[in-house]
């Protein structure tokens, strides 16, 4: 099976094909040595993990989510702890929310594996959860934390029990890891990350209104290959912002479920997609498009019937 | 206006909007069900696990640890480790076995200090406050001292001598003519630093620090000591009560 990206290795060289790639790898690794620099070679300059961590002595960082079911659990937490959630939400809140997912979480790195075994093997999907399900363990997660008492996903949350892992020892949490990966391989495609995992969720809100977006801006180079779509973990975020130009939609990738990863960047050997921020999402002349009428068809109600589930779809 | 093929997509995809609903509210509420289940199971601490000084009670303290290990790493004796996924219940929360590494109780307690939540309450200022857990002579049959010989040990290294342990004396029977010197736990005073589990002599330790809900009694809420109740009264409770001869099996005539 051929592989997504070979016309853009062809047309732009490995290193540029592959260049969002390699620094989303380096920035995985990057907050994954911070964090192990401690326990390993004794250079504390981050202590905790992703929970909560201090760095350099001084900046607190509390994952907001983690807080907000501690919360729901009626615990009030000390001034540290919210402070380091306000500083990761506001962050998130403008660099994009997903961000966390495919720059920093380290499940990412398991489940890319597993997608990318997967299409090495040419596996087609088998049954899908509905993308909102990721929605409804979300809103579950506070409900059972507020009715156990307990931060509820923390329990078997596998983010933070691999990433807790790596750094405190991993005990048996390598078999949610294993179970994670072989339900992405050979269950569902993109499933953990793309169905289930309600701490994406959160971020996708957190970054609902992010100001660093990817845009198709070159979207009329578009030679329809389909490598985005095949190497996107959130293919139904392309759409729109690729091919709205006939309904006056785009070129902003604005589904908050976009995680900023880059690859579409990468494997485009028409240069279609970049970053940039979240204005002037309007389609260029160029396309000749009308673009003082923006989403003619909405009128027909269809097309956005689903946003109430999924943010901007 | 929308023509008769868009009312159909539009039915279509009101239909498949709302079985997707009920599909993902039916698999949300699934797992929310075994996820409180599993959580509740999770809340009581194995015996072994000590939590750190000023851990709120366990019950409160899982809905507000947020398993970041801060106190692990500031605590200066490597006393504390965070749970595995197999280990103990509540995954990732802080813990220590008083056998292994026992808690050496510092004056500026650098755990409670870097818990960014407040798990480890803190208010807790005086270590001395602390309640981690409370030591139990668990087997007297074992106990050097019970048995009449002089280890002390327990007592030598409690970090509150004479206050959360002492020595109660007692006589010796079996020969008839020595004093046991008994350890004896003061609730009172005992943080559960598990320093004398730690160095207990024998292979298993006689002594063990216990968390508080397994080694502590509880009376009714209507129970009164006479005697407490008489000092507070500062006299007799039933005036004229009269006092009735006692009755000893050596008083027979």
């Amino acid at each position: 099976m051929k592989m997504p990206g070979q016309d853009a290795i062809a047309a732009k060289g490995w290193f540029k094909a592959h260049r969002f790639l390699i620094a989303r790898r380096v920035s995985q690794a990057g907050v994954l040595a911070l964090f192990l620099l401690g326990p390993l070679a004794g250079l504390w300059i981050v202590k905790g993990n992703l929970n909560s961590s201090l760095t350099l002595g001084v900046l607190p960082l509390t994952d907001p989510y983690v807080l907000l079911q501690s919360f729901a659990a009626r615990h009030w937490p000390e001034t540290a702890a919210i402070v380091g959630a306000i500083v990761v939400a506001v962050f998130y809140a403008l660099a994009g929310g997903r961000v966390y997912c495919s720059w920093v979480c380290p499940v990412n790195l398991v489940t890319d594996a597993a997608a990318w075994l997967r299409q090495r093997l040419g596996l087609r999907g088998v049954s899908r959860l509905p993308r909102a399900t990721r929605q409804g363990l979300l809103i579950m997660t506070f409900a059972v934390s507020a009715v156990a008492g307990v931060v509820a996903w923390e329990v078997i949350n596998p983010v933070s029990m691999f990433h807790r892992g790596l750094i405190f020892g991993v005990g048996l949490a390598w078999v949610v890891i294993l179970a994670v990966f072989l339900l992405d391989a050979f269950v569902s495609p993109r499933s953990w990350c793309g169905n289930l995992c309600p701490v994406g969720a959160f971020y996708g809100w957190l970054g609902y209104k992010s100001l660093v977006r990817v845009r198709a801006d070159q979207r009329a180079q578009c030679n329809d290959c389909g490598d985005c779509y095949d190497v996107c973990p959130e293919p139904q975020v392309i759409r729109p912002a690729l091919k709205g130009a006939a309904d006056g939609v785009g070129p902003v990738i604005l589904d908050a479920a976009c995680t900023n990863c880059g690859r579409c960047i990468d494997v485009c050997s028409k240069d279609v997609f970049g970053f940039g921020t979240r204005f002037g999402n309007t389609a260029p002349l160029a396309d000749g498009d009308d673009s003082t009428a923006p989403r003619r068809r909405c009128a027909a109600g269809a097309p956005n019937f689903h946003a109430s589930i999924n943010p901007e779809r | 206006m929308a023509e008769p093929g868009d009312i159909r997509t539009l039915f279509a995809s009101r239909r498949r909007f709302l079985t997707d609903a009920a599909r993902v509210t039916g698999a949300a509420v699934l797992a929310g069900f075994g996820l409180a289940l599993y959580a509740r199971r999770a809340h009581p601490l194995p015996a072994d696990a000590i939590r750190p000084p000023g851990a709120l009670p366990e019950e409160k303290f899982v809905g507000a640890c947020i398993r970041c290990g801060l106190c692990v790493r500031d605590c200066p004796y490597g006393t504390l480790d965070l749970t595995r996924l197999g280990d103990g219940p509540a995954t990732g929360t802080p813990y220590f076995n008083a056998r292994r590494v026992p808690c050496e109780m510092c004056e500026d307690i650098p755990c409670v200090k870097a818990c960014p939540t407040g798990a480890l309450d803190h208010q807790l200022t005086d270590i001395a406050k602390a309640r981690m857990g409370i030591a139990v002579l668990v087997d007297q049959e074992n106990c050097l001292n019970f048995l009449g010989l002089r280890c002390d040990v327990c007592y030598r290294v409690c970090p509150l001598i004479d206050k959360a342990i002492t020595l109660e004396t007692q006589h010796n029977l079996r020969s008839g003519k020595h004093t046991m010197f008994l350890p004896t736990v003061w609730a009172s005073a005992c943080t559960g630093c598990g320093k004398c589990e730690k160095s207990c002599v024998l292979e298993e330790a006689a002594i063990k620090v216990l968390p508080a809900p397994l080694a502590r009694g509880k009376p009714g809420a209507h129970y009164r000591l006479g005697w407490e109740e008489k000092e507070k009264a500062g006299g007799e409770l039933v005036p004229g009560m009269i006092d009735l001869p006692g009755r000893m099996p050596e008083a027979k005539p």
